[in-house]
């Protein structure tokens, strides 16, 4: 067995936070800018009365029934993993980033769980006012979710507002400095322009695979257009806000920033690279292609200053992974650029009129539809892997933080997770993509059901009130017909 | 005020755990009766009896999971380890029928519903299954070294929380039945009233055998339970249970539509009240108590002060959404 090791209890644990947690990451991803674009469409069907708009709020709540019942149980899972393998982590972080815990349960879980249920059921019930509230308020239960949980991850990566016990534990002494701490706002609204953007891609996406088979259909149009919209203005914005989230990470975190760069020396006039092969145990950075005092430039808005490389710091506190967070951070950018590349060609192609015409734009689109979930979970990657070797930046390691749970248990688990999540994640995906190949059409119809025809005699109210229902149809399609 | 912050809290999250079990247990139960029920029509209508509400429900596990990590963190440091494998068990069941619930309505053809309606039934047995076990291990007693779990990755596995969780499919099962007693009608609900008489002889046999068993095998519940005086304190909650047996079958009898629930909530509650008058005033048996466990008051007050407001917030509106739905469930008409 010489040369071959098995993997430590840490390594495992590591791997099964990782596996869960970018899993359940692309669901929220999507799921937050999805609500907020349904509510729009919902508001913009009640103040208009077009049909188009609630066949188009059809489609969606369909596709968000699925995507957020997904979420919701890879989320109930999060909420025991700092538990079942990162005791020691909960045992002495608990009485500081629990309570955030707490508050997004209650402010955001119960809110959204709760009137989910009426957004998917209840529009016949409730009318449309009350179910426009619904509505709006699942949007808001995930803005303030985001809140909670970034600003428990934000506390990991720049802690505030504690002191630390003579037996190492992390006692609060200010709620709005652990609650605002300096990075927080940064991936705050880093992470929800980031879900609005990954929404925009699919609906984008999805919109301009039906307007290449049909490009008069109003729904498409609507879908398409709204999407490019969100490109051409969150897509730059993005951009000035990842720079901002940057010059923090910088001032906070400067091993995670020197990693992301690939950058091993210290320099004045530091340049940015585009490629390179970053070689930790060399201490230098191979092939490297770069762009001379770019680094210096956005990390400091001065071309001239000097960044510190990762030889500035003492060698047990560079990121475990060098590569991993140089190449994610580079994922993350390159598609961060081509979403402000199709946002802003979609204004041009719309001054011109062509937007709905041309099709080389819609395949471009269409193969940018799943680019959000790549940057997102590449941005995570980049900023959790260059967290490393700390849970709690600078004060808890890692290798300190893991439960007492023995490797065979949580391999054992981690197959079990890896097993599961690709069952049943990956046909509910499957699923999601058959849902996007439907054509959103008027009166949207919802998938084939159980009893093509209704059970007579049960109530007459359709017939009469020119409500429109299937039989057990869940979706919103059957809530309310637009055209009585 | 400080001192009291730990139990206050223990209190609130032994509510949110109760909350948990009736509420996420009704609609496990309605998978757990699955196969005793034919018909695709009955089954549409079981799963349309939960659907709005089971993901409300299922938050209650999460506030139990976060609640704890936020004011008892020793706790969950300590029980989360202790019941690795259970829990994790129970949450890989709980993601095959969180999921299955949305695409069994979904499916494409009659065989895809059938994989998906497995998926749901086999979740909804494992998870009950499972968290009863995991309730077994945390009464049998956990072992604690300095401030971490001190024991193997199968401590968990005894005769007992094998019963425990044979017991809560039973008792789950039993709400299930109840629930659906409740939200139907005709020939669907004549057969889960005769399931509901069967569950309820069983899940009683259970909770005289899982007490049985607790006497015999701990001397300090045997203190509790049967020395004076404290027995003749806690003899309340078995003579309750008796006139609540009793009150439940002549319900179930008269054709009663929401008592039986009610009765079933009862047997959970003085259950639950049992068990927490076995193990008080320990949040973890047999040696970390409620107040060893405890987070700084500083973070318990903050939990509590907002706690305080949305916890009523939230039973207004969930139990504005159960009015939403309230009413009987219809064959081929589902919620709208």
């Amino acid at each position: 067995m010489a040369g071959l090791h098995l993997p430590s209890a840490l390594d495992l644990a590591r791997s099964q936070f990782a596996f869960v947690v970018v899993w359940h990451f692309l669901y929220p991803a999507f799921t937050i800018g999805l609500a907020s674009f349904l509510a729009v469409l919902e508001g913009c069907w009640l103040a208009t009365k077009r049909a188009v708009f609630l066949d188009t709020f059809q489609y969606w709540l369909r596709i968000f029934a699925v995507v957020f019942a997904m979420g919701v149980v890879s989320g109930v899972v999060m909420s025991y993993q700092f538990g079942t393998n990162w005791s020691v982590f909960s045992d002495k972080v608990g009485p500081v980033i629990g309570p955030f815990l707490g508050y997004e349960v209650l402010t955001a879980f119960f809110l959204e769980a709760g009137f989910l249920g009426v957004m998917l059921f209840g529009l016949k019930r409730v009318g449309p006012k009350l179910h426009f509230m619904a509505t709006c308020l699942v949007a808001v239960g995930t803005l303030i979710s985001t809140f909670w949980i970034l600003a428990a991850n934000s506390w990991m990566q720049t802690p505030a507002g504690f002191v630390i016990t003579a037996d190492g534990r992390f006692f609060p002494t200010s709620w709005m400095k652990a609650l605002f701490n300096p990075s927080f706002p940064y991936r705050y609204m880093h992470t929800i322009v980031a879900a609005y953007l990954t929404t925009a891609m699919v609906v984008g996406g999805v919109g301009a695979f039906h307007l290449l088979k049909d490009k008069a259909n109003p729904r498409a149009r609507l879908m398409f257009s709204m999407a490019m919209w969100m490109a051409a203005i969150l897509g730059p914005v993005q951009i000035g806000l990842g720079d901002l989230h940057g010059v923090n990470s910088y001032h906070y975190q400067p091993q995670k920033v020197a990693a992301m760069e690939g950058q091993f020396e210290t320099e004045q006039g530091a340049r940015s690279l585009i490629f390179g092969w970053p070689d930790a145990n060399a201490g230098v950075t191979r092939f490297a292609l770069g762009i001379p005092k770019l680094a210096s430039l956005y990390l400091t808005h001065d071309p001239n200053a000097v960044v510190k490389g990762l030889k500035a710091f003492p060698r047990d506190t560079w990121p475990t992974n060098i590569p991993l967070v140089f190449f994610a951070f580079r994922t993350m950018v390159g598609l961060g650029i081509l979403i402000v590349l199709l946002g802003w060609t979609s204004l041009f192609l719309r001054w011109r009129g062509r937007l709905y015409d041309s099709r080389l734009f819609q395949r471009f689109a269409v193969a940018m539809g799943p680019a959000g979930f790549v940057a997102v979970t590449a941005g995570w990657i980049t900023t959790e892997a260059g967290r490393q070797p700390y849970t709690v930046y600078g004060l808890l390691r890692t290798a300190d933080s893991v439960g007492p749970v023995a490797a065979p248990a949580v391999a054992a688990s981690l197959l079990a997770f890896v097993v599961v999540y690709t069952a049943v994640f990956g046909s509910g995906m499957a699923f999601t993509a058959h849902l996007f190949s439907q054509t959103p059409g008027p009166h949207d119809p919802g998938p084939p059901t159980d009893q093509p025809v209704r059970t007579a005699g049960i109530t007459a109210a359709p017939a009469v009130s020119g409500l429109q229902e299937r039989s057990d149809d869940r979706s919103g399609a059957r809530m309310l017909d637009p055209h009585p | 005020m400080t001192p009291y912050l730990p139990l206050i809290w223990a209190l609130l999250i032994a509510v949110a755990v109760f909350a948990y079990v009736v509420l996420d247990g009704f609609d496990l139960g309605v998978g757990i009766l699955f196969p005793a029920v034919r018909g695709h029509d009955e089954h549409n209508v079981m799963v349309n009896a939960v659907a709005p509400v089971w993901d409300g429900n299922e938050t209650w596990l999460v506030l139990g999971g976060g609640g704890l990590f936020a004011v008892f963190p020793l706790a969950y440091a300590i029980l989360l380890p202790a019941l690795y494998m259970p829990l994790t068990i129970m949450l890989l069941a709980l993601t095959f029928r969180g999921v299955a619930f949305e695409m069994r309505f979904r499916a494409r053809h009659d065989r895809e519903q059938r994989r998906w309606d497995r998926s749901f039934v086999g979740g909804s047995y494992v998870a009950t299954f499972c968290q009863g076990v995991a309730l077994g291990a945390f009464v049998q007693g956990v072992k604690v070294s300095g401030r971490a779990y001190g024991g193997g990755w199968w401590d968990w596995l005894t005769p007992f929380s094998l019963m425990t969780g044979v017991g809560l499919v039973c008792g789950y099962g039993l709400l299930g039945a109840c629930w659906l007693i409740w939200k139907t009608e005709g020939e669907l609900q004549r057969r889960v009233r005769h399931l509901a008489g069967g569950l309820a002889w069983a899940t009683l046999a259970f909770i005289g055998a899982v007490s049985l068993a607790m006497i015999v095998l701990s001397p300090a519940f045997r203190a509790r339970w049967l020395t004076l005086p404290t027995a003749l304190e806690v003899a309340v909650v078995p003579i309750m249970l008796l006139g609540l047996t009793v009150l439940f079958f002549s319900a179930l009898r008269r054709g009663r539509e929401i008592a039986p629930f009610l009765c079933a909530l009862g047997f959970f509650l003085l259950t639950y009240v049992g068990l927490g008058l076995s193990v008080w005033p320990m949040m973890v048996p047999p040696s970390i108590t409620i107040q060893a466990a405890a987070a700084p008051p500083a973070s318990q007050a903050f939990l509590l002060w907002g706690a305080s407001v949305l916890i009523p917030v939230v039973l207004i509106y969930t139990g504005y959404v159960y009015w939403l739905f309230r009413g009987k469930v219809k064959i081929g008409v589902g919620y709208h």
